[in-house]
């Protein structure tokens, strides 16, 4: 149960990839309309999905995987068919004819909607990205407690 | 359909599919009174087996889901 008495459903999104995050907002926007508490934990690859389109990165090393993991989600590739971008391209053309809403949509849909999204403190760290790096409606990072406390206390619990 | 049955609301979600169909009555069911109706028609037929269970979840009432050609038309009560 969420704080409210509400049923709540806590994911962690590991990923960053396309398809996957299709997934998870799609889940995540369908929790919300049927009046869960939503709780999503963005880690390592899974950031992306919450930052804004700038550049990050302190060290070499960082500035480097900013560099080639940067932008933001809508820079995300599919898990199959990547073809260094095509795929993005072509499955972007497939959903549109098809009228399925933009990935940036859906998760600029779930911010509306109040569902809860957290970076992982640790990855942002190795990863030398900032909070002011994230979207607004993103809360404050948080470690793995809180999100296992969220977890404990929900009913859906997800790994994506 | 019952003539009898007043329409608050006419929610036009043909061409949405998944989850918009279902995300689009959630955030309308507030804008009718608690015992009103809204009328969705979507045209995404997942929206079937979507709306319904919404209702089932948010303590809502499904009072019809029609399918008639290719549009699913559904009238919804608010009841809390």
């Amino acid at each position: 149960m969420g704080e409210d008495g509400k049923k709540s459903l806590a994911m962690v999104v590991m990923s960053g990839d396309m398809d996957k995050l299709f997934g998870a907002f799609i889940i995540a926007t369908g929790a919300a309309a049927m009046g869960m508490e939503v709780t999503m934990f963005f880690t390592f690859w899974g950031l992306r999905a919450i930052k804004k389109n700038v550049s990050t990165g302190k060290t070499l090393f960082g500035r480097m995987l900013g560099a080639m993991y940067g932008g933001d989600i809508s820079k995300a590739n599919p898990s199959k068919f990547s073809f260094g971008g095509m795929g993005r391209w072509m499955f972007g053309k497939m959903m549109g004819n098809h009228n399925v809403s933009k990935l940036i949509e859906l998760r600029d849909l779930a911010v509306q909607l109040g569902v809860n999204m957290y970076g992982c403190q640790m990855s942002m760290d190795v990863m030398e990205i900032p909070q002011d790096a994230f979207i607004d409606g993103v809360k404050e990072p948080v470690g793995v407690g809180f999100f296992l406390l969220k977890a404990q206390d929900a009913e859906i619990q997800l790994f994506i | 359909m019952s003539d009898d049955i007043k329409v608050d609301l006419e929610l036009d979600l043909k061409g949405l599919l998944c989850p918009l169909p279902m995300v689009k009555v959630s955030q309308n069911i507030t804008n009718v009174p608690v015992g009103g109706i809204i009328r969705a028609v979507a045209t995404d037929p997942g929206a079937m087996a979507d709306i319904p269970a919404w209702a089932a979840s948010t303590g809502n009432e499904i009072v019809s889901a029609d399918k008639t050609g290719s549009e699913f038309v559904f009238l919804v009560k608010r009841l809390k």
